[in-house]
This record gives structure tokens, sequence and C-alpha cells, in this order.
């Protein structure tokens, strides 16, 4: 934890233990479109803290969600390192990156991606069945408020309800990690202060390290720490001195 | 429309692989309708221009003998156009190098002109000059199964003596392109040969001079067949008629009339269900792409582009893929048709070949085609065409699910969730899920349907030599002889068991129904030639009465118990009304069977026989076939093993050649529904598989969870692919059936083997396929996007 980035001056760990979830070292993503080459990620250096919430902001195209997907293992790196924990996921193949994820990582995504054929209960049973040491459905459910609901099908839930559903399906098999791209992204904000409340109680309550993007710097103020994203670089890290209650936030 | 047409093309570029596996299952459609029909009218052409040419004669009748001079009575029959009489005889053959005895049927013809009808083709040599006593021409067949060329020899027993011929001449006949021996099923081009020979040496040898024992007649345009053959056999009947018939009766005429009519249900039936099943896939991939492509459909109608416009524009997406299917079936099939049409026309030896195909069979296919294309991606068009704009423009509502019956009805406690998710994506469109079970399902019955043949035969061949007829060899007397002659024979070398038969020519009339059949005696103790009823075990021979095959009591309308009208058309031609006393299994000809003493009585004659069943130690069979070839009173010997041999082998040689093509059609079926179902469920849950791949779900559970689905309609269409495979067989086994021959429809285990595993190879090579795309699906993207 020699190294931070430039504007990470202070104590970077706010919360949690301090110990480093992920150390990221020289990350750099460049995509081949045709003739050109596309800079995703240029040589990102970063740590995320066991327990921490991080919120990854920055304009569209800045490389925030490039380097989301490489921290979850659904991306892999042009150059640099990537380890969580002990492990240098960049080293991984493909069948080891699924290993890590169905048994370290809870993802959220803006579209939920929920599977149309099966029941909010069914839903983060599919993840559990696969879990090892992973809560009961209906206990992940309760936890987002959605234990009324369990026997609906994706397409008899609002949206923010699908979105609590993914994110009980994201947490119900105690992921180390839990990963949100623009979680709120597709909601209107009061059903968006709903779906962050439940992140925030989760964070809190089994103290998973969450990393949560968005471009919407109000919303930033429930984390930890803010990472500013910008043409495929860290600019600046900036430690929350409270963290603001998802309740209390307005964008 | 440009750019419209660009997107066309691309759109077509971007699915090739779905619109080539639909093109070839159009065309394999097309290719065997153009095929069948192509090859049909080829041969029909060819073969109404040689019997045109060669004068093949309509009517055909045999006689004890009768005088020349009843030719000009005949020939003032009302209707009658040219009568032509011959000397014909069944003599016993010897052939230099060749233990076994073969049978001819020698045929007379004029020395001094070329015959009036059924004339020569001749191919080497020349025809017989007169005086010249010994000159034979040999049909091509027999001259080339022997090697017996001009200059060549071979030695006949005519009347009792025997005669050395010599080869003049090789020709063909229209008469007899199917040269088909006594009590033969199948052409055996070795064992049996046509021998033309003059007239005047075989008038002399048979003492027939200034008489016939055979007339052909041709008809008038417009005369009445049954009415000239009814005044014939008037005619003919104080002279020892046996009962004239029209070329339908004919057995070589009959035997290609059969052959082209398997080739026409072959071009009927099975095009159809290409076709069915392509406008089916058609169906799903037009569906598909109006649904991917709905925000571009309001976009387009936003722009005012106007509903008809959309719809032609995914109609011509369909008409370019059944127009590449339709000119590979033309392509194909008229390649398949030229080759089939040069085969037949090599295995029936036609000297006139026509081949053409006419220009409306190719316009009855691609009208058939474009019509299965419009009847499969109507609905779809159709949705295309009436969307609003505005809807159009916002994504298509979530697709809605239900817990199935399963587990509504509690049943569901050891689903996995990926079991759940393909039981709720087969029934939330039930339709489709069926008509892909149903099309993977005609993959199997066109298999069985043309394999069980294979089966079928074997149970021909089994119950007819092997409970049947049981002898090795049969044995034709040239005449009627005392029983006693049952013990020369067995005194013969190698010869282990010998039962006497009578065969007497028969008409059994019941009122307006009759037909002309041999009516064959055994004894009651008969055990090489066998009764055996329905379930194929043996029954003993009623002391009395007359024992039918089934299918000739079926065609005379009777059963036990009833009583038929029976004229004997040889010796005193006694009649007699007679009882049914039982009916029994055969599945070739329509034979008739009765005590032979009891036949004997009815004859009013002394206990004779005609034939003779013997039952031969194999070792001995050379010296046996040599006393045979000795003995005067032995017309010929037909050989069963020969028989069933060239029996099983003519027919594997069609059947291997069908067997292989339906293959690959089979399989083409089953790798195109399955293909193109699991890529268009791939488009629809690409989204859904990659949010597993996200959740930790490997390559392998993600693609289990969608072939799943196709494994078990696979799975799940075997049974009724069976079930309509036995079908279909049972109408090809009731449209070939005729009064000489019945298929049995049997399907045996390793058919439905067979089936299932083409059925289940090529899904499985389609599912692999798929599953490439699969393991390559992009994850980020998908998950970026909204549907």
């Amino acid at each position: 934890m020699t190294d931070r980035s430039k504007a990470d001056g202070d104590d970077g760990s706010a919360r949690g233990s301090g110990r480093a979830a992920f150390r990221v070292r020289g990350l750099t993503k460049v995509y081949r479109t045709g003739e050109v080459d596309v800079h995703a990620l240029r040589g990102v250096d970063l740590e995320l803290f066991e327990g921490e919430m991080a919120a990854l902001l920055g304009p569209s195209g800045s490389g925030k969600s490039t380097f989301l997907n490489i921290l979850g293992g659904l991306d892999q790196p042009t150059a640099g390192t990537v380890w969580f924990r002990d492990h240098e996921l960049t080293a991984y193949d493909e069948a080891a990156l699924t290993a890590y994820r169905r048994d370290h990582v809870g993802f959220v995504f803006q579209f939920y991606n929920l599977i149309p054929s099966l029941t909010a209960l069914e839903n983060v049973a599919l993840v559990t069945e696969i879990a090892d040491q992973p809560m009961s459905p209906f206990e992940a459910l309760n936890l987002v408020g959605l234990a009324g609901r369990i026997d609906h099908f994706p397409a008899q839930l609002s949206g923010g309800e699908q979105q609590r559903v993914a994110i009980a399906r994201a947490i119900a098999k105690r992921p180390d990690v839990l990963l949100c791209d623009e979680p709120t992204g597709a909601l209107d904000s009061k059903t968006g202060v709903v779906v962050l409340e439940a992140l925030e109680r989760v964070n809190s309550e089994l103290g998973t390290t969450t990393a949560l993007i968005t471009h919407n710097a109000g919303m930033a103020e429930m984390a930890d720490r803010v990472i500013r994203f910008a043409d495929g670089g860290v600019v600046e890290v900036h430690v929350n001195a409270a963290r603001r209650p998802a309740r209390e936030l307005v964008w | 429309m440009r750019a419209l047409d660009r997107k066309l093309r691309r759109d077509l570029r971007r699915i090739w692989l779905q619109a080539l596996a639909i093109a070839l299952v159009i065309g394999c459609g097309v290719a065997m309708y153009v095929m069948s029909l192509g090859t049909l009218r080829s041969l029909d052409e060819s073969r109404a221009a040689y019997y045109e040419r060669y004068r093949f004669a309509q009517v055909f009748a045999t006689v004890k003998r009768a005088p020349d001079r009843l030719a000009r009575r005949i020939a003032a029959i009302p209707g009658v156009a040219r009568v032509e009489t011959r000397i014909v005889s069944n003599v016993m053959l010897d052939i230099a190098g060749m233990a076994e005895p073969a049978r001819g049927l020698l045929i007379s013809i004029p020395e001094r002109h070329a015959p009036d009808l059924n004339k020569l083709h001749m191919r080497i040599g020349r025809s017989v000059e007169p005086g010249r006593t010994a000159e034979v021409v040999l049909n091509e067949a027999f001259s080339q199964a022997h090697g017996l060329l001009p200059g060549g020899y071979l030695h006949a027993v005519i009347n009792g003596r025997k005669r050395r011929l010599d080869v003049v001449g090789v020709a063909l006949s229209p008469e007899h392109i199917y040269a088909l021996g006594p009590g033969a099923i199948m052409p055996d081009d070795r064992l049996f040969g046509i021998i033309w020979i003059g007239r005047e040496a075989l008038a002399a040898a048979y003492d027939l001079e200034d008489s016939f024992n055979a007339v052909s007649l041709t008809l008038m345009r417009g005369a009445q067949e049954q009415q000239v053959i009814d005044d014939l056999d008037r005619l003919l009947e104080p002279y020892g008629g046996v009962g004239a018939y029209g070329r339908d009766d004919q057995t070589s005429h009959w035997y290609i009339s059969n052959e082209l009519k398997q080739l026409e249900s072959m071009g009927t039936v099975a095009p159809l269900i290409f076709l069915g099943v392509a406008a089916f896939l058609l169906n799903i991939v037009v569906s598909r792409l109006v649904a991917t492509e709905r925000e571009q459909i309001g976009l387009l109608k936003a722009f005012g582009y106007s509903g008809r416009a959309v719809a032609w524009h995914y109609t011509k997406l369909m008409l370019a893929i059944v127009t590449v299917g339709v000119l590979l079936g033309f392509a194909g099939g008229g390649w398949l048709g030229r080759g089939l049409t040069e085969l037949y026309a090599e295995f029936f030896r036609f000297p006139i070949l026509y081949f053409r195909i006419e220009p409306r069979t190719f316009a009855v296919a691609a009208l058939i085609s474009i019509g299965a294309g419009l009847a499969g991606t109507l609905s779809a068009v159709r949705r295309a065409a009436m969307l609003p704009p505005a809807v159009a423009m916002q994504p298509a509502p979530p697709p809605v699910y239900r817990k199935t019956l399963v587990e509504r009805l509690g049943l569901d406690t050891y689903l996995t969730q990926a079991a759940r998710m393909i039981l709720r994506h087969i029934m939330r469109r039930p339709l489709r899920a069926g008509l892909t079970t149903v099309g993977i399902a005609m993959s199997a019955a066109i298999l069985i349907s043309s394999m069980f043949m294979m089966d079928s035969i074997e149970v021909i061949i089994d119950v007819q030599f092997n409970r049947i007829h049981r002898q090795d060899l049969t044995v034709a007397l040239a005449e009627t002889k005392p029983i006693g002659i049952v013990r020369e024979l067995a005194r013969m070398p190698g010869v282990m068991r010998v039962e006497p038969v009578r065969a007497v020519a028969v008409r059994m009339r019941n009122g307006h129904r009759s037909r002309r059949t041999a009516l064959i005696g055994l004894t009651a103790e008969s055990d090489l030639g066998r009764l055996i009823d329905h379930d194929l075990n043996p029954v003993s021979m009623p002391p009395s009465g007359l024992v039918l095959s089934a299918k000739l009591a079926e065609v005379l309308d009777v059963g036990r118990g009833d009583r038929l009208e029976v004229h004997a058309m040889e010796g005193r031609r006694p009649v007699a009304r007679l009882p049914v006393s039982a009916v029994v299994e055969e599945f070739l000809g329509t034979s008739a069977y009765m005590d032979i003493a009891a036949l004997n009585r009815f004859m009013a004659e002394p206990p004779v026989i005609s034939l003779a069943y013997l039952q031969t130690d194999s070792r001995l069979e050379t010296a046996l076939y040599d006393a045979l070839k000795n003995t005067p009173a032995v017309a010929g010997v037909t050989i069963e093993t020969a028989a069933v041999e060239s029996f099983r082998e003519t027919l594997a040689e069609n059947m291997l050649l069908m067997t292989t093509f339906n293959v690959m059609f089979a399989g083409l079926i089953a790798f195109g529904v399955v293909y193109n179902s699991a890529r268009i469920s791939l488009s629809e849950r690409g989204r859904e598989l990659a949010s597993l791949r996200v959740l930790g779900f490997t390559r392998g559970e993600v693609s289990a969870i969608l072939l799943g689905e196709f494994a078990l309609l696979a799975l799940a269409s075997l049974a009724p692919g069976f079930l309509i495979g036995y079908g279909l067989a049972w109408s090809m086994a009731l449209s070939f059936e005729t009064e000489l021959f019945r298929i049995p429809l049997a399907v045996s285990r390793e058919t439905y083997g067979f089936a299932a595993l083409v059925v289940l190879a090529s899904a499985t090579i389609s599912g692999l396929i798929v599953r490439r795309r699969i393991d390559s699906l992009d994850l980020v993207a998908v998950l970026k996007t909204r549907e």
C-alpha cells in the first residue's frame, strides 16, 4: 500500500479494515475497433479496501465501466495487473474467472438482467444453488424489502422492484465484493433511493466491499470514497468525511 | 427502395447459415419432386416409344394347340388391329461350365421376315435364317450373364430331346424388359433366358406344324380391351385356352409399372414433408427478424414507408431464400433425375431413351415452394405491416412466463432453476415447441418410411422361403406324371426328401369377381411346402375344400365357409363349386391350395403330379443337377436359394441408393430444424444467457440451458417421429400393394434405432455449432444494452 493514486493524499482507509480487496497496477485496456485503437484505460493504479463503499464517478467513456468489468472478471486488460486479495486475477483463464465470479462477485446492472422465465425467488435461488455458503433466497429478498413479492415474475414487477431483486440475487451468495454499474440509471429518483438504501444496507450489515458506478456526483455522497475517472484514468480520489444516508440524497 | 434492398442483402449475409439450411431443405423437396417426376415422365415416354416402335402387343393368350387358320377369326374380332401367332415353350437349358440347370423360354419368330408384333431390337449379330433350325437369338441380359455371343452355343431339352442351339444374335424385346422365370419373383439373368428360335424349327420339334400355342394382338384405337379378351377367350376355349390377359397382367409390363409407381409416390409425399418443414423454419426466422427489427420498422414507417413496403421487404427476404432453394432443387433434381433415368434405362435396357423434364414440372415445383414460403411467413409479415410506428419505436413488452403445469401440480421440488427455465421457455411458446418437435420428428419419419422396406423384405423372405417354401429345389415336370415318379426322384443323388405337388391353372369366380391363378395341390403331410396362418404358424392342409391366400380371398371377396366356382383350364376342364376351408398368409402372388388327392379327384384324374419339392444335400448338388438335366420328364428346375439371393440382391441395390439419399435428407431436416430453432432461441435469450455467465455459470452450464431445451425436444420428437414414420410406412405399404406383391408392415427395432441415431446425431451437430456461439457470447456488450 505504498503507492496511491496521486490525488489520494490522506488516509485512504476511511472505513473497513484498511486491507486492500483489490490492488490494481498499470491497468490498460485498448479496444481495437476497425482501424482505430480506443484507449479505455490508460495505466490505472488503485486500491479498493475491504468493506468500503467506493463510488466511481465520471462521464461516459471515462473508463469506469471497463475498470469495473475487469475487477469483476468479465473482461481482461491489455496490460497491467489486478490482484484480488492474494490472487492475481489478470493471470486467470476463462474457467478460473468464471469460478471467481461464481464464488466472490455480486453484480448489479443498469438493466437488472433478471431471467424473465424465473420468479423473484427463483432468480435468487439461481445463484444460491451454485454458491458455497449462501443465505436463503427468502432472506436475501427480505433484506431488500421484497419479501412480499417473491412469487412474481420480472414482467410483473416495477423497475425498482426488479433492481432490488437483482441486488438480492447479487448478495444472496454473500459475495466478497458487490459491483454495481449505474444501478439506478433506468429508475426515477424516488425509486432510485429505495435501491440505494438496499445497497447501503448490504454494505453496512454484511460488510461487503462495494463499488458503485454513477455519473451523478450527488449519489457519490453515500460512499466512503469517491474515485473520479476521466479519459481512461483516475483523476481524483476524494474521501467523504461522512457518508450521507441514501434517503437524504437528491439528484 | 435501394437502401432497403441493401439492408436485405446484409440481413441475408448475417443469417447466411440459417438461410442456407432452409434453402437446402427446400432444395431437397424440389429436387425429390423434379427427380421423381422427371424420371417418371422420361421413363414413361421412353417406354411408350419403345413399345410403339417395336409394336409391343396389348393382349396375350396361350392355348394348348390351335390351328393357324384361327388367326383369321381372331383378327376379325371387333377392335383387334394386328395378330401374331407364335409357339412358346418353357425348356430346361444346359450351358457349358454351369452346374445348375437354367431355364429358358423359347419363343418362335418368323424366319423370313420380322415379327409383326413384339419385334426384336438386334444388339449383336442377326436374326435366324430359314432352314437353319439350330439358330437362336438370346436376350441381352442372359447373353451377358454367360458371355454367350454369336458363335457360341448351348443345349436345351426340347420336347424331351436334348438339342444344341447355336447363338447367331443378341436382342432386346419390349415384351421381356423384365425377364422373369417361372416361379421366380425377381429376374435372375443367369438362371433364366429368353431364346428366340425359328417358327418352323420349333413347330417341327413340338409337332405344331400349321398350329400355334400362343397369340398376341394389338387393339385399334378406342377398342374395349375387356371385350376383346372375352371374345378371344371364347374363340380359344375349344383349343385349350387358359385365359387371355391384357398388358396390365403381363409380367414385364407389370413390374416396370410398379417401379414407376414407386417413383410417383416418392415424388409426392416426400416433397410435401420438406416444404412443410421449410415453411415452419421460414416462419421462425422471419418472425424473429421482425421482432428484432421492431424499432427499425417503426423508423421506416415514421419516415413514410407504407405497411405494404415493409411487408414486401420481408417477403423479398423469404423469396430470396426460396429462390436459392428452388434453384438448388432444380439443379440437383435435374442432375439426379438424369442419373436415375440412365440408371433405370440401363437396368431395363431401353434401346430408346428420352430424358426431358417438362417446364411444367419446374413451374409447379417453384410455385408450390413459393406457396409454402408465403404460408410460413404470412403471419410475421402481417405483423410487420400492421405495427403502428409509435408502438414499434418502443421496446417490446417483456416476455410473460408462467409456472408450468408440472410446477402448479407441486411436482417441482426437484427441479433446478435451470430445469425450470427450460420447461417454462418451452411452455411459453407451446406451438413453436410443438412445431419444432414435429419438424424433428419428420426426420425420423422419413427414415423409417424408407428403411422399413428392408425390414419388410426380410419378413417376406422369412415367410416365403423359410416358412412356406422350404424346399431347396422345385422340379417342374414337362407334363403330369403318375405319382410314382416321386420314387424315381428320391433315388437321385443328394435327394433327402421329395414331396409331390400338382398345379392346375384355374379361373375362380365369385359372382362378377374372377381371377386366374394356379391351384396347387399338396399332401396333408407336406412339410417342404407349407401353409401358414395370419400369425405365421403352420396350419395343416384340410382334406377337402380350398385354401386361399389372404389377398386372393380379398380380391374374390370370400371367407371361410363361402363357396367359389372353380373352372379348371386344363385336362377335361371340370367346373365345380368348392368351399373355402381356410385362408392363409402369403405375401407373394395370389395362390390357392388344395389337398392333392382332392385336387386329382376334382380333375377326375388318377393320382398324378406336375411338380415336386426337393430337399437336397448341397454337397451332392452337381451330381443331382446332372441327373435332372438328363431326365426327359423334367421341364425345369427352380433353385430356391438362388431365388432368395436374387430377390435380396435386386432389392438391396435399389434400397441402398434410396437409403443413402434418405439419411442425407433426414439428417438435413433434423439439422435445419434444430440449428434454426436454437439460433433463434439464442438470439432471443442471448442477454439472459450472458447474465448467467456473469453470475458465474460456466459455458457448459449456460449451453445446457439453451441446448437442453432442444435435446428435450429432439428426444420428445422420437416417439411422434416413430409414429408418423409408422403411419407413412403403412400408407406406402398400402400404396405398393398389388395382387402379386404384398408388403408386410414390419419395422424392426434396428430401423427405429437407426432413425433415432441419425436424428440425435444431426441435432447434436447443430447443437455443437450453436454451442460455439454461446461460448463466444460477449458478456460486456450484452449487459450494456437494453434489449
